[in-house]
């Protein structure tokens, strides 16, 4: 951490350079500190935090002594069993952070534009079941159309969720806090409906059949490794999802109705089409986030689909500063996380609800910045705070 | 930044030293535990023996987790008991949503777990695929047998999930029907409206068979008694009924109530988890009904509300979880279908709050006709 200039550096490159620290301090900061408070937690508890941790590592990554024991048996006898057991858990970890990446960019993709986004389950929820639906009811079509269609129906479902609040909110003034709460709640119960009577399967199970093997996003490796293309596509779609915030008229549009919507009136930019588009993109990537989640994880639709990915979201929106690139990185860390405390649970008997606890106190000194400066007294050197979110209005 | 990396610092310290104040509780059993079961042997006795082999028994929650007070508690409950009787290692795996399901079951796996429990029809496929992979694991799932054709991942065809097919899973299901008999029996004895009443979570046979049952007991004892006690909520003949859509809304279990109790009951038995203790706190709050409780006896789970608990029928999915263990150290572990009934303790009634001893005498024997089969559910409905 230098902090003297090289001096061929150009004043804005320094700039620059600086405010990237900057902005990447205080998550860093943030995940340590709630690790740190999380092993006190654990601590206190009467366990070893060697030992959660531990587990909470090897469980998100594997071991790399397991992972040169696979190699060489690869190697040796091209027996793949050793090297795919021990690449399970960061492949799982992948399978866990894709509909993170997602629904993180849907909440994201809303904050940059002035909109907070709570809807993101709900649109979730709804984009895993329209996914679902074309995925086992269109019957007879090469894979390279129903594997598409499939995902576009899970991104258009949720489109449609997102843009309902966007038009309330742009029409009549109602905020979108409140519309998109409504629709999570009609989402839920609707899902509900669906399972235990028009989308259920044969027999008395309340959930739907699987979808066919051509909706199916294809995986890289055998049974039971999950790791498929969704990952792929997620990342894909977060550098669109830079490219159009940052490098489009469009995007520098939605950006400036957020930073300030006023500016942007008087420029001549059309904030009420900027609402409603903009939800709509928030809702298609939470569709999205359940469409891939159902076509390349689960193939079919239950009760309790979605364990807050959603909710989470807002966080992960928060931890990557509403960046695209950020909430990759933050995705990434929530799953491996969320992965390896399947590991710590087990070998340590740590309960997963550690996991939330951590992630809790990460957004709290996410939201709270100023903790964080405090406890270890970073200058604040801050000129412009993103606007997240206006009050009511 | 020099206050920084001291602050960093203590931090870091504070945390390990905690650490270090805790671990002796759990770190010391884990370190002893293998070499004193290898030592054991050879430095006390004469090898003649192979140690014992410890099993490893888990258990894969649904999405209600561990503490659920119904099926989930009750298989951990029948863990817990192999593990003080049997010397098992038994632990568990919460899942949190649908994705879990095979990774939990994935985690046992890799830890060569002997037996894994798994619970609810939810995990059905997951359960079923990871069976076919893995054919010297066993496992047993709550509530939920083969043969079932399920999804279209696993097996194509009509014998999918047959006994021949995944001869390492054991089916735990419950004759529920006989023991919500008696407690319809109890109802019927005890209303003194003259009406009583059921709803479930959803309209799946795991919850209808309760009401089957309770619907079958009142008509029984109407039959005996020349009485015409009704019940509403839950309708054989038309298979259908009043459910709530959901196993979670206490809101739903208090509305529930409320409209049954307008209706004229004065007994309610919700099947529908832990939705049943919002009709529990209606009941207490305006002291118009009773409650008759499931899965588990609620006067032990739900104790704040034994006021207004009539009895509770019980479904003892740890006694089908300690008997599948049991099997397994006996090395008798078969798969197939384990089917608990009032005669082998599967499923059974609660004490009746206030029971004269006549109607103690009626319930005992109702529970021995229906074991022996001279009296059945479907008999008396009709069916």
């Amino acid at each position: 951490m230098s902090e003297t200039v090289s001096p061929k550096k150009t004043k804005q490159e320094h700039e620059r350079s600086t405010s990237l620290r900057q902005e990447l301090l205080i998550p860093s900061l943030a995940v340590i500190s709630g690790l740190i408070i999380g092993a006190i937690i654990i601590a206190v508890s009467g366990a070893s935090v060697v030992d959660a941790y531990g587990a909470l590592f090897k469980g998100s990554f594997g071991s790399l002594s397991e992972f040169i024991a696979g190699i060489k048996s690869f190697t040796a006898t091209g027996d793949q069993t050793e090297l795919l057991k021990a690449i399970y858990p960061f492949t799982e970890s992948l399978v866990a952070a894709t509909p993170y990446i997602l629904a993180g960019l849907s909440v994201a993709i809303g904050f940059r534009c002035g909109l907070f986004n709570i809807g993101a389950e709900g649109q979730l929820l709804i984009g895993s079941l329209c996914a679902v639906f074309v995925g086992y009811s269109v019957k007879s079509l090469p894979a390279f159309i129903h594997l598409p269609l499939s995902l576009l129906a899970g991104a258009a479902g949720g489109a449609v969720w997102g843009m309902v609040p966007g038009y309330l909110k742009a029409r009549f003034g109602a905020h979108e806090v409140v519309n998109t709460i409504m629709m999570n709640w009609i989402a839920f119960r609707l899902s509900d409906w669906l399972l235990s009577g028009p989308m259920k399967s044969p027999g008395f199970r309340p959930v739907t059949q699987n979808v066919l093997a051509t909706a199916e996003l294809p995986r890289f490796f055998a049974a039971p490794l999950r790791f498929n293309w969704g990952f792929v596509i997620a990342l894909i779609v977060a550098y669109g999802v830079y490219w159009f915030l940052f490098k489009t008229t469009l995007g520098f549009e939605i950006r400036s109705v957020g930073a300030n919507p006023d500016a942007a009136k008087y420029a001549g930019m059309n904030i009420i089409r900027n609402f409603v588009f903009v939800m709509a993109l928030a809702g298609g990537l939470a569709g999205l986030a359940g469409a891939t989640q159902v076509l390349g994880v689960d193939h079919w639709v239950g009760q309790g689909f979605s364990a807050g990915y959603g909710f989470d979201a807002i966080a992960l929106a928060l931890l990557g500063k509403s960046h695209p690139f950020g909430v990759v990185l933050a995705a990434l860390l929530f799953g491996f996380l969320r992965s390896g405390a399947t590991d710590m649970q087990s070998m340590a008997g740590i309960p997963i609800d550690i996991i939330s606890i951590i992630q809790g106190l990460i957004i709290v000194f996410i939201a709270a910045p100023d903790i964080i400066r405090w406890i270890y007294r970073i200058r604040t050197a801050k000129k412009d705070e993103m606007v997240l979110t206006r009050g009511w209005g | 930044m020099k206050k920084f990396y001291v602050v960093m610092a203590i931090l870091v310290i504070a945390s390990m030293a905690l650490a270090a104040c805790g671990a002796p509780a759990t770190e010391a059993p884990a370190a002893t535990e293998a070499p004193a079961m290898t030592e054991a042997p050879a430095t006390e006795a004469p090898a003649t023996e192979a140690p014992a082999m410890v099993y490893k028994v888990g258990e894969v929650t649904d999405l209600g987790g561990v503490d659920d007070k119904s099926f989930n508690a009750g298989a951990y409950a029948g863990i817990e008991k192999a593990v003080a009787d049997l010397g098992v290692e038994g632990k568990y795996l919460e899942s949190t949503q649908q994705a879990d399901y095979a990774k939990n079951i994935q985690q046992f796996l890799d830890e060569d777990t002997n037996l894994i429990i798994t619970v609810g029809f939810l995990l059905g496929v997951d359960t079923a695929v990871a069976a076919k992979a893995n054919p010297d694991t066993n496992f047993a799932i709550v509530d939920y047998s083969y043969p079932d054709c399920f999804g279209t991942d696993f097996v194509e065809g009509q014998t999918c999930g047959s006994a021949s097919e995944l001869p390492n899973v054991l089916g735990l299901t419950f004759q529920t029907d006989q023991a919500g008999f008696l407690a319809g029996y109890a109802a019927a004895a005890s209303t003194t409206t003259g009406k009583v009443a059921t709803f479930g979570g959803i309209n799946i046979p795991p919850v209808t068979i309760f009401m089957k049952g309770f619907e079958a007991g009142v008509k029984y004892y109407n039959e005996q008694k020349g009485t015409a006690v009704e019940v509403l909520g839950w309708d054989t003949a038309a298979g259908d009924g009043q459910f709530t859509g959901n196993f979670d809304s206490l809101d739903d279990g208090r509305s529930f109530a409320e409209s049954l109790v307008q209706e004229g009951a004065d007994i309610i038995m919700p099947v529908a988890g832990p939705v049943g203790l919002g009709s529990a706190a209606y009941c207490q709050e305006t002291k118009s009904c009773k409650i008759i409780g499931v899965d588990v006896d609620w006067t032990v789970s739900a104790s704040e509300y034994t006021d207004v608990i009539l009895t509770s029928v019980l479904k003892n999915v740890n006694v089908a979880v300690y008997d599948a263990t049991k099997a397994l150290v006996d090395g008798t572990f078969a798969g197939g279908v384990y089917v608990g009934t009032l005669a082998n303790g599967g499923v059974g009634l609660a004490d009746v709050a206030g029971a004269s001893d006549e109607l103690k005498g009626e319930l005992e024997a109702a529970s021995a006709a229906l074991s022996d089969g001279s009296l059945t559910v479907d008999g008396v409905l009709g069916q």
